[in-house]
């Protein structure tokens, strides 16, 4: 589930997850209706939220058989996933300290950890690597994948395009609590128009001939901007057309202040499909979220 | 259901005290992560015995005679108690901030151990503090004269209090948005109440129209029943039932709070999902 801050995707989650009752309608998890059966829902599914929600004042071990437990498992059933989950997750050497001295991403491990604590057939991950440095991103994500590997479903949320795309089979995009296009990464990229290439051209007056040599060795239509001196067109070619402009400009003499082959983001999805930015609501949005925190009476 | 790992700890209401104890239990786990937190509670509870005991008991005269250490230390443990639910109600804020409740509430256990959990391992944690704060109270000269039974009397009155004071503490807990907002309130509300009452000075020093508040305070009956149990001295200001019958009016309270405050708190907790 892809979208910007306060498009609903943790809304939903919660929802799904029966933290928070619908207003309207209705949703099944596992063909389970989540308001009537939410307790037949709890144990077939693992919650890792935006936060880590795990007790500071445990250990890592504490908080994992404690959360076993809950799950109703048996002491040693509890035990023995702690132990395997610490050794999974590569806590081991942290196991029994308290979790206050462990860094951001060992956290997040261990939320997702007590998620998978009685080996749910469901698990949701609500923006699982939001505020994590690169390095604990890419282990988030290989966790992740080993997870699907293994066989279980996973429903993610995330702002992240790239993310998306590595992760998920199947691409929903949320705004404003609607879901606005559905598919694989390959169908949305495609309506995105996949990569570009951005020029900042050094001289204003050189901004005509630019743009002629742009057209021409991307083959395709060049947007100009007049005040920041940016081209933009679409790379075909790839990084080949980026060298080719490259080549061009400096023949013409036309000096360059920058030039880049740009991935869409979730902001390009959120133009083609919506054709708004994702920030322009954000403000807005992170309003109605703070609403909705007071009124539920926790922090979302 | 289909699982890997089948569930296999007990259900119904096995569940709901097995899990309630887990929760307990984790709550408890503070008290040696954080003993600072333990020391302080204790530490602010002598700081008042000292203050009163030695500043101020001197220019206090107890009506019918007797040692002011001796009629402070029942209204000690007491303010004790009545500061214990801000204790509880922080716990219960910080807990929803950090997302442990959220986390509580995916999983699929009882939906009554969190707070139950909250409200008994609070009632376990205060009885640690009274136990230190006795041992002070008999390092400066207070006795219990009546014997082990009333001694034992006293102190169960004591539990039964901070339980009540524990639901009042979850109430409040599941309503403030921060602990910041949870201290002042707290501190705002259960000042006058130990303040407005027979802890520090005879009720028959305070205005008249006071009095009466300050002899049906829950506090001063919690106070005026210790006292009486307790063979310390116990002024009453008049002949009102609340001074003549203070451990029965007392065990009312307890009974007013909880059966007010506890379904409270329980509906404020299930509205948590709305």
């Amino acid at each position: 589930m892809l979208g910007p801050n306060g498009a609903g995707k943790t809304t939903a989650v919660r929802i799904l997850a029966t933290l928070l009752k619908p207003d309207a309608g209705r949703a099944t998890v596992a063909g389970l209706d989540v308001v009537k059966q939410a307790d037949k829902i709890r144990s077939l599914i693992g919650l890792s939220g935006q936060y880590a929600a795990v007790d500071e004042n445990l250990t890592g071990r504490e908080n994992l058989w404690l959360f076993g437990r809950l799950y109703q498992l048996s002491n040693e059933v509890a035990r023995q996933r702690a132990t395997e989950l610490l050794d999974q997750f590569d806590l081991v050497d942290a196991a029994d300290r308290v979790v206050k001295t462990y860094s951001g991403g060992m956290r997040r491990r261990l939320d997702l950890g007590s998620a998978l604590i009685g080996r749910p057939r469901l698990l949701f991950l609500d923006e699982p690597t939001t505020g994590l440095d690169p390095r604990s991103r890419l282990g988030m994500w290989d966790v992740i994948r080993g997870l699907v590997r293994e066989g279980v479903t996973l429903l993610l949320t995330t702002q992240y395009l790239e993310e998306a795309d590595e992760l998920a089979d199947t691409i929903a995009v949320v705004d404003h609590g609607k879901i606005i296009a559905r598919g694989t990464s390959d169908e949305l990229k495609s309506q995105v128009g996949g990569e570009r290439i951005e020029v900042v051209v050094h001289d204003r007056a050189a901004l005509g001939q630019a743009t002629e040599l742009v057209a021409l060795d991307a083959q395709g239509e060049c947007a100009v901007d007049e005040h920041t001196r940016r081209l933009t067109v679409p790379a075909t070619g790839g990084a080949q057309t980026l060298v080719q402009i490259v080549r061009d400009f400096d023949e013409a003499g036309i000096a360059i202040d920058d030039i880049a082959l740009r991935r869409p983001t979730l902001d390009d999805v959120f133009l083609s499909l919506t054709g708004h930015a994702a920030e322009e609501r954000q403000a807005e949005d992170e309003r109605d979220r703070a609403r909705a925190r007071q009124v539920s009476g926790r922090s979302a | 259901m289909t699982s890997a790992t089948a569930p296999t700890a007990p259900r119904g209401s096995g569940k709901a005290i097995t899990d309630g104890l887990l929760v307990g239990w984790r709550n408890l786990k503070r008290v040696p992560r954080i003993p600072e937190l333990f020391i302080f509670a204790i530490l602010q509870s002598i700081m008042f015995v000292l203050l009163f005991a030695f500043v101020f008991g001197g220019a206090i005269p107890i009506p019918g005679g007797g040692d002011y250490k001796a009629f402070l230390m029942p209204g000690i443990f007491a303010q004790t108690i009545v500061f214990a639910s801000a204790t509880t109600a922080i716990g219960m804020t910080d807990d929803i901030n950090k997302g442990i409740i959220d986390r509580f509430r995916s999983l699929p256990m009882a939906r009554s151990a969190v707070l139950t959990g909250r409200t008994f391992s609070d009632v376990i944690y205060n009885a640690g503090i009274l136990l230190v704060l006795m041992l002070t109270g008999f390092a400066i000269g207070w006795r219990v004269d009546t014997g082990f039974v009333s001694l034992v009397g006293g102190f169960a009155l004591l539990l039964l209090f901070a339980y009540a004071m524990a639901w009042l503490g979850v109430w409040l807990g599941l309503h403030v948005p921060t602990v910041e907002v949870a201290q002042q309130v707290i501190f705002t509300v259960l000042f006058p109440i130990t303040f407005v009452s027979n802890v520090f000075v005879p009720p028959q020093a305070l205005p008249s129209w006071l009095q009466p508040v300050a002899e049906w305070n829950p506090t001063s009956t919690l106070t005026a029943a210790l006292r009486e149990l307790w063979g310390n001295p116990n002024p009453a200001a008049s002949d009102s039932f609340a001074a003549q019958e203070p451990v029965l009016v007392t065990l009312i309270w307890v009974v007013a709070i909880i059966a007010i405050f506890g379904p409270l708190g329980v509906r404020r907790y299930r509205l948590m999902s709305r």
